[in-house]
Formats: C-alpha cells, sequence, structure tokens
C-alpha cells in the first residue's frame, strides 16, 4: 500500500460555502459515466417527448389557431417554450427522485461521504450533473428545431440562438436547486407527485409555453413568480427576437434565484444528510 | 513546508465522546487511544455504538460532545475534518456499492476523489482488484457479484485512496472460512506495512487473532478494554471445564470442587465452571461425574463477551 507523503494532500479549489469544486467533480464524473452507458434508454425518450407534444400540439391545434399567435405560426409560438421546459424536466428528475434514491436507498451517498468529499460538495456535483442533463435535453430539441427551420418552418429566426444553450444552463440550475431543496424537506419519496402536479404541471401551462400569460387575468403577475415563465421568456427572445430590456431583467430574475438558492440549498443538504 | 503540528502521535485519541441523535444516546463518553500501526478491535453486541463510533472516526457524523483526535488533525473543524477523510479508508458495514457501475468503474471513480488522475486511477484500480482476488470480476456489475465478493469489492474501494488508518465495520460478515482467512492474510499484509486497522467483528476468535488491543462496548459505554489475552485472564480464568449433562436437570457443584472453581454457569445443556487450576478440576471432575461428559478447554474472548455483556438479547 502507498502510504502518501506528508503534504502531499492537495486540497483542490474550495468554492464559497466550503463547496470543494474537484469533488463536486468527482460526483459529476460518476453520473455522466452512467449516461454512457444509458443514454439509449435514456435520451432517446426525452427527445421524443417535446417533439410530440410539438408535431401534436404545433401542427395539430395549430390548424385552428392559425397565425393568430402574435402574427405567427402555433409551431414557432410553443417551440422555444417547450425546449425550456425539457430543461426544466431534464433537472428535475435528476433532483427528485434520483437523489433520492441516492440519499436513502442506494445510500451512495453515504459511501461518498467516507470519502473527503463534504455533503455540500456532492450537492453541487448534482447540481452541476442536473445542469448538464437540463443542457443535453434543450440541445436534442435544439437540433429538431434546426430541422423544422431547414425545412422551411422558420422557428429559429434570430442569431441569438447560439446563446441558447446558456439560457437552458440557468434553467437547468434553477431547477435543480429548487428540486434538492424539496428533496431536503420530503421524508418519502412518494411526496415527489406533489413536486410534480402542483408545482412543475402547473408551471408547464402557464408559463406562456401555450399562451401568453396576459390572456388570462392575473397571469402576468402570478408568471412573475415563477421561475419558468423567465426562462420562456428568454428563450423565446434569443431565439425569435426582438430582444428587449425585459429580457435583461427575465435574466436577472434567474440569476438571482440561482445565487440564492445556490448559498441555501448546499448547506441545508448537509443539515439534512450529516445528523 | 513546516511539519504541520500534531495533537498527538496516536492515531486516535477520544476523551468523553459522546453521540446522541436527538435524545438518545448512541455513545456515552468514551475513551481510548489508538497507537499507529496497531490493530484495533470493538467489540460489543447489536445496538452497542461500535458503527457510531466508526462514523465519527471517518467523520460522516458530527460529533456531540467530547473530543477526537484522527492521525493528528481535531476532529470538528472543516479542514481538520477534510484531511481526516482524506488519510481514513473506510469499508462499511452495509454494502453501499454503486450498483450502476461496473466493479472497476466503482474503484476508479473512488480513486478519483482522493485526487489520482485517470490513468492513476486505472492502476491502482488493477492493484486493488488483484489484492482482493476479483480481477476477474472486473467488468462485472455489482449485482452479479456474490455477497462475498460485494466485501471484498467493499474492501478494495476502501483502500483506494492508500489510507494510513483503514476502519473496517464488520469485513467478515457473510464470508466463507476461505475468503475469511484470506482477508485476515490481507490485513496482515496491510499491519507489515505500517497501516493502523480499526476493526469491529462479531466473530471472537477473529478479534482474538487480528486484534493488538480491543475495547467491548455495551450500550454506548467502554465496558471492558486491554489485549486480548490479558482481558481473559482478568476478566474470566485461564481455563473453563464444561460438564454435558443433557436433558437431565444440571448437577449442583459439589463441596470438594468449590475451591476449585472461580465461577459456574448453568447453561440449558451444560454447566460451566471457570477454573484457574485446569488439570485439578478436570481430574475432580471426572472422579465426581463419571457418567457425564467432561471437557477442558482454554478461555476465549467469547467467554469474557458473554461474561461481561450477558447472555440475554436485550432488544
Ligand atoms: N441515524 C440514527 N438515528 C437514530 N439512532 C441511530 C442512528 N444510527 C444509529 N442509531 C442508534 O444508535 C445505537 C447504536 O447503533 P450502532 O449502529 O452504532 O450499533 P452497532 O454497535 O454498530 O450495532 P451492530 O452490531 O448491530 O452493527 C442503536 O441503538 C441505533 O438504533
Ligand atoms: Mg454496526
Amino acid at each position: 500500500m502507498r502510504l502518501p507523503r506528508i503534504g502531499e494532500s492537495e486540497s483542490g479549489m474550495n468554492l464559497p460555502g466550503d463547496i470543494n469544486l474537484s469533488m463536486a467533480l468527482c460526483v459529476w464524473r460518476r453520473n455522466f459515466t452512467v449516461y454512457k452507458h444509458t443514454w439509449v434508454t435514456n435520451i432517446l425518450p426525452n427527445f421524443f417527448e417535446p417533439v410530440l407534444f410539438l408535431v401534436g400540439m404545433g401542427l395539430g391545434l395549430g390548424v385552428y389557431v392559425g397565425r393568430n399567435m402574435q402574427g405567427q405560426d402555433y409551431v414557432a409560438f410553443i417551440a422555444p417554450g417547450l425546449m425550456a421546459s425539457a430543461a426544466m424536466n431534464g433537472a428535475s428528475f435528476e433532483a427528485s427522485w434520483n437523489m433520492y434514491i441516492k440519499m436513502y436507498f442506494s445510500k451512495l451517498y453515504d459511501a461518498y461521504l467516507a470519502t473527503p468529499a463534504q455533503m455540500q460538495d456532492i450537492a453541487f456535483g448534482e447540481l452541476l450533473w442536473g445542469t448538464t442533463r437540463a443542457l443535453i435535453y434543450g440541445a436534442g430539441f435544439l437540433v429538431v428545431l434546426l430541422g423544422f427551420t431547414l425545412a422551411e418552418r422558420p422557428i429559429l429566426t434570430s442569431w441569438w440562438t447560439l446563446l441558447v444553450p446558456l439560457a437552458l444552463a440557468l434553467i437547468g440550475a434553477i431547477f435543480s436547486l429548487m428540486g434538492q431543496w424539496y428533496t431536503t424537506l420530503i421524508n418519502t419519496i412518494d411526496l415527489y407527485s406533489y413536486y410534480w402536479t402542483l408545482f412543475l404541471t402547473p408551471m408547464f401551462l402557464f408559463s406562456g409555453i401555450f399562451f401568453p400569460v396576459s390572456d388570462i387575468p392575473g397571469g402576468t403577475t402570478v408568471a412573475w413568480f415563477t421561475p419558468l415563465f423567465h426562462g420562456v421568456e428568454l428563450v423565446r427572445g434569443l431565439c425569435q427576437g426582438p430582444l428587449e430590456l425585459r429580457h435583461l431583467g427575465h435574466t436577472g430574475y434567474m440569476l438571482a434565484v440561482c445565487a440564492l438558492l445556490l448559498w441555501a440549498v448546499p448547506r441545508r443538504m448537509r443539515k439534512r444528510m450529516v445528523k | 513546508m513546516a511539519p504541520e503540528p500534531r495533537v498527538s502521535q496516536a492515531a486516535v485519541t477520544a476523551r468523553s465522546l459522546r453521540k446522541s441523535y436527538r435524545d438518545f444516546v448512541a455513545v456515552d463518553g468514551i475513551e481510548f487511544d489508538i497507537q499507529r500501526g496497531e490493530c484495533f478491535g470493538f467489540l460489543g453486541p447489536n445496538g452497542a455504538g461500535k458503527t457510531t463510533t466508526m462514523r465519527m472516526i471517518y467523520r460522516a457524523v458530527p460529533v456531540s460532545g467530547g473530543s477526537l483526535a484522527v492521525l493528528g488533525h481535531e476532529a470538528g473543524r472543516p479542514m481538520a475534518d477534510r484531511e481526516i477523510k482524506r488519510v481514513v479508508g473506510v469499508v462499511p458495514q452495509e454494502d453501499n456499492l454503486d450498483g450502476e457501475l461496473s466493479v472497476r468503474e466503482n474503484l476508479e471513480i473512488f480513486c478519483r476523489f482522493y485526487g489520482l488522475s485517470k490513468s492513476e486511477a486505472r492502476a491502482r484500480s488493477s492493484e486493488l482488484l488483484d489484492f482482493v482476488n476479483l480481477s476477474e470480476k472486473a467488468n462485472a456489475k455489482v449485482m452479479e457479484l456474490s455477497g462475498g465478493m460485494k466485501r471484498r469489492a467493499l474492501i478494495a474501494r476502501g483502500l483506494a485512496g492508500s489510507p494510513q488508518l483503514l476502519v473496517l465495520d464488520e469485513p467478515t460478515t457473510g464470508l466463507d472460512p476461505q475468503a475469511r482467512h484470506n482477508l485476515w492474510e490481507r490485513l496482515f499484509a496491510l499491519k507489515r506495512k505500517q497501516a493502523t486497522l480499526l476493526l469491529t467483528t462479531h466473530y471472537m476468535d477473529e478479534a482474538e487473532q487480528l486484534c493488538d488491543r480491543l475495547v467491548i462496548m455495551d450500550k454506548g459505554k467502554i465496558v471492558a478494554q486491554g489485549k486480548p489475552r490479558e482481558l481473559i485472564e482478568r476478566e474470566v480464568t485461564r481455563h473453563v471445564v464444561e460438564v454435558w449433562h443433557g436433558e437431565a436437570a444440571a448437577p449442583a457443584l459439589p463441596p470438594e470442587m468449590q475451591p476449585l472453581t472461580r465461577r459456574s454457569e448453568t447453561l440449558s445443556d451444560r454447566l460451566l465452571l471457570y477454573v484457574d487450576d485446569g488439570e485439578a478440576a478436570i481430574a475432580a471432575a471426572a472422579r465426581h461425574w463419571p457418567n457425564l461428559e467432561t471437557r477442558l478447554r482454554r478461555s476465549t474472548l467469547e467467554d469474557v463477551f458473554l461474561k461481561i455483556t450477558g447472555r440475554k438479547l436485550d432488544e
């Protein structure tokens, strides 16, 4: 057995909140390894679901809606929002069921806690992974939209589209952190059904993906408090323009929520797991 | 770089160490010193607080009271805890291998937590697989392993970071005799390389063989400690005479044998006489009970364990 020499232990980089980045990257790397094994069963379904929405709602319902959506095709109207929701779903899966299983069923985090990693590193690594997964989901969707655009159904009409991955990452980070927050609150895995039906699904329906939030009374006010609304607006702005000052507001809102959660969630995770 | 200050040369030092979960006290003010390079055992009935003590040592749970120093670092401060975690390897009681990865991937991922590069992790994993005789199963998924193989994989994983202190929580539970002896060999090999070993086990023969010193815990407290042989001679006697009476009622101890017997114990099928002079006692017993089977044996750690922690199941 090779015994480490004194002073050899390199500690890596510590972020604020005593989060060690190299430990977090180890957690990320594990998830990536698993993902490489299962991507056929993992990526493909998640690729199909939003595409089905796009085709079913966009082309089907679109026949009745015509070009009444702010002068656009219905497909073109809903596509950016669906991309944002794909990112939301990708991150949410990781931060909920997958994380709960590693906390309490497979005891994987107990194994990690026997290494130099601390719980806040693990939470941060899962956040990085959830964001990656949001990006993978969103990027798959982006490729489909590119296909539509090239096939003369203009959906991506602005060069700002190149910055969409950044917006998707931001959405991924927020929903990773919100999912983790919920995960620290519950005592049984069944309670995620509430997170989905009372939080994510309403957001999916009322964040301006399928119709402008201003169409229902009070819609705009409520939407302002939900992160998905800001994500949808930002992605739509980047894909189709015109970019206005309010898009800076949407970005700022999301960055602020992200920073707040980043401060609070890893330490909550630690409190929850290390007692 | 100046050498870091050492709290003490001991591998682990605990003073009034306590751990409570809400109002339940799992570890109740224990004190011990583990020297570098020794194999130190924790024995005790289920729920005694052994695993909890281990988890405090490898910094997976906070300490509720008292002090704890591991390899020269005072536990509790964030930086010290990370240092401790870096030099302590863990073989947990519960199997928590990563079921979604192969055995080799499990090891490689763990090596990375200790700062090894990709190629170093690969080389180290091969070494470790070899060390626990699992090279043939390197690419098997964890669920394809037998129970004993899983334990061996856990042992390999515990060594990923080339630890100075290896914590083994019931490493041989569920192993067949070959695998158990095999593991003992491996542990001896580690000891020769100056690693400090910390072991819990329910097998008294194992503790007697492997441990230089040990403590017996019961209900969160240390109730006995010392070298195995010393403990036996102090807590019980050198020898035990067993008188097998089978179904019949237990015979009473005759007056002539009373001076020879320090303590006697009646079990359902035999009488145990704890004696110092084995030769004299077995002769007297054979004379007195010509029709019963009488046996002389050396006292074991198991006798100590049962005397101290009782024969009844508490919970
Ligand atoms: N996370 C926890 N929350 C509450 N109580 C706990 C927790 N972990 C352990 N305990 C309690 O602490 C006591 C000691 O448990 P511990 O696991 O240390 O026992 P042990 O000596 O390792 O037993 P065994 O031989 O069965 O492994 C038990 O009564 C247990 O129920
Ligand atoms: Mg235990």
